[in-house]
């Protein structure tokens, strides 16, 4: 027994069965947690008054957004290197969560901005990253589906992805040296000392913590979809050839 | 010396042909028949390796297999040498004086490969395989378009340089070409309904 | 190596290569800037730096379908991957093809165009050099797309799609090199960065386009 035999599809579908509820369970506990002790139970900033409050939605979103591409990365390098079919289609499952929850990044941070900076958009480095990421994002998941077979589209996207990875970072240093932003720096880090303060920060952890589930229990969801999808196919090729 | 041991072959991820297996020793051509779809193209291309076989062993040196099929890379806005020298350099050979009369050629040596007739587009992609130099030739229906003179022409070519000078040749084709060689039937080797292997067979 | 570079040069100038559409693309794209911006003179000045290198971009975008689909549809992709030639010279040399008849031309006549957009007198150093180290790069990452889209009935969409965010570090420095020349600024640090990245593709992505190709062709 190896860790990779859960990657086979047919275990892939027995375990993730069970396991999902609880995923999505604890997601919905983490986010209601979080998003009511963020809005309600925080004090208004003295400077940013009660639109600070978004931060519960933005920062989370804005960290799944990076996220979703390092995991559809590492599911890429998985596949070209061990060729789990589960990893191609989770990375294929994870492409569109990643394109909403940068969306989502994009649209509260225009509604944060719009206050706090008088405008909904600015080509700050972060703002146009994010901008460049869903890009990024756009074209993995047309290559996916422009591509018919399915193990040649998992191997073409995993190239993308794994050279667009390595573009994705250069951009990130090209807009800083482009222009420099107006954002303020990362709202969590360990040693910034300019970070929130505590009252802010421990439900916003919850709220990250509930994103990620909620990503987790997306994924497995998803990714079972694709499996089935894949099941579909290969029913249907046989039928064909008898 | 081609030895093929088993090889099993799939088109679109699903298995066509299971286990062939056949030998060729120097000198010696081998024709395979079958029906349309048995897998022929397949069972060709996967043994010059241009795709991976599901498994089995094809025991001859990689540097030795070429595979021709009716899209010769023949390009249309060079001329007729232009076409033969640019494999030719590619594969470090030069052109061999005799391919012009082997393959009716000599008069067309200065034309526009995109104004020939089917036929001689034909003639010069078969051409190709005289300028390369592989010993292992897999051809798939390389008489398509020619009349019975060129075929005559290839067959004779294909007899007396190719297979005299030591190569091999393992040929798909529906007509008789008129060279002494042995047929395999594919038909027997049609890959059962539940052989493992495909690329689908982790999800059925 | 060579042979092919020179059969693909060969094929570019002869009758329907389409050599020269990219350089027509080029002038109208400038031609109709102030159409569309009006006829001011310093404003033409401040972004003529920017819209000569998104031109060029494009013009360079339009011709990268070309570079594997003709010989994808008539089979000298396969024979060329079966052949003594490694896919990966092989890529390079057609990224060499397509930067000797895009890239090469379009440098060669930028600072004609720029002429036409009223670019500083101090930014033409910085035009000629910024392309000519930047055009390279593009012309290698749109090889490695036009090999990721090479089997696609449709492909010249995607590629569009899958390309343009890669050229985004490319657009940034070269653009800034001739911004901060018109300006009388240090243009070092970018025309460096330009070159880095250049090199960078040329060392890395003629094995990503290789590997792309043989995925394609199995």
């Amino acid at each position: 027994m190896s860790f990779w035999e859960y990657a086979n599809p047919k275990k892939f579908m027995g375990w993730t069965a069970p396991v999902l509820p609880y995923v999505f369970g604890a997601a919905a506990l983490c986010l209601t947690v979080g998003l009511i002790w963020g809005f309600f139970f925080t004090p208004d900033d003295f400077r940013q008054g009660s639109t600070v409050k978004i931060i519960y939605l933005h920062v989370p979103a804005a960290t799944m957004a990076t996220g979703t591409w390092f995991m559809m990365l590492a599911a890429s390098l998985i596949w070209v290197v061990r060729r789990h079919h589960v990893s191609a289609l989770a990375a294929r499952a994870a492409a569109p969560i990643g394109l909403t929850m940068t969306l989502i990044g994009l649209l509260t941070g225009a509604i944060w901005g719009q206050p706090m900076w008088g405008t909904y958009w600015a080509w700050d480095p972060r703002l146009t990253s994010f901008l460049i990421l869903f890009l990024f994002y756009l074209g993995y998941i047309a290559m996916w589906e422009a591509i018919e077979d399915p193990d040649t589209a998992a191997d073409l996207t995993s190239v993308l992805c794994m050279v667009g990875s390595v573009f994705a970072i250069l951009s990130r240093y090209a807009v800083n040296f482009w222009n420099q932003g107006l954002h303020q720096g990362a709202s969590l880090s360990l040693d910034a000392e300019e970070h929130v303060s505590d009252v802010f920060w421990q439900p916003l952890v919850i709220c990250i913590v509930g994103f990620v589930l909620l990503f987790v229990g997306l994924v497995l969801m998803r990714t079972r979809t694709e499996i089935r999808a894949r099941r579909i196919r290969a029913l249907e090729a046989r039928a064909r050839r008898a | 010396m081609l030895r093929v041991t088993d090889v099993t072959c799939a088109r679109g991820g699903i298995p066509v042909l299971s286990e062939v297996s056949f030998d060729v020793t120097a000198s010696k051509a081998l024709i395979l028949r079958g029906p349309n779809g048995i897998g022929k193209t397949t069972l060709l291309r996967t043994l010059a390796g241009l795709q991976p076989a599901l498994g089995g062993d094809v025991d001859a040196d990689v540097d030795d297999l070429a595979y021709a099929s009716h899209a010769d890379g023949i390009k249309t806005a060079l001329s007729v040498t232009e076409n033969l020298k640019f494999w030719a350099d590619i594969y470090g050979n030069p052109v061999p004086d005799t391919i012009w009369e082997a393959f009716d050629l000599a008069d067309l040596q200065d034309r526009i490969a995109g104004t020939l007739s089917a036929g001689q587009k034909r003639r010069l992609g078969l051409a190709r395989l005289g300028v390369i130099g592989r010993k292992i030739l897999f051809l798939d229906e390389p008489t398509v378009s020619l009349d019975g003179f060129s075929v005559k022409l290839f067959a004779k070519w294909l007899q007396d340089t190719h297979l005299a000078g030591g190569g091999i040749a393992v040929i798909a084709t529906h007509i008789d070409l008129g060279i002494d060689a042995p047929e395999l039937d594919l038909t027997p080797f049609k890959a059962d309904l539940n052989i493992g292997g495909g690329a689908d067979e982790a999800f059925l | 190596m060579i042979a092919l570079l020179l059969r693909d040069l060969r094929l570019a100038v002869r009758a329907g290569g389409g050599f020269g559409l990219g350089l027509a693309f080029f002038l109208i794209v400038i031609i109709l800037v102030p159409f569309g911006v009006g006829p001011q003179v310093d404003l033409l000045t401040r972004i003529a730096p920017g819209i000569l290198w998104i031109a060029s971009l494009l013009a360079a975008l339009l011709s990268l379908d070309r570079i594997f689909a003709l010989d994808f549809e008539d089979g000298s992709l396969g024979l060329l991957a079966t052949s003594p030639l490694p896919l990966e010279g092989a890529a390079l040399m057609k990224a060499l093809a397509h930067w000797i008849t895009t890239g090469l031309p379009l440098t060669i006549v930028a600072p004609a165009l720029g002429f036409l957009l009223s670019l500083a007198p101090e930014a033409y150093s910085y035009l000629l050099l910024s392309l000519l180290l930047g055009t390279p790069a593009l012309s290698m990452i749109g090889t490695f797309g036009a090999a990721l889209t090479v089997g696609l009935r449709r492909g010249g969409l995607l590629l569009s799609l899958l390309v343009l965010p890669l050229y985004v570090p490319t657009l940034i420095f070269g653009a800034e090199a001739v911004r901060r020349g018109a300006d009388g600024l240090d243009a070092t640090g970018a025309l460096i960065l330009l070159g880095t990245i250049t090199a960078g593709c040329f060392a890395l992505l003629p094995f990503a386009t290789a590997a792309t190709l043989r995925m394609n062709l199995r």
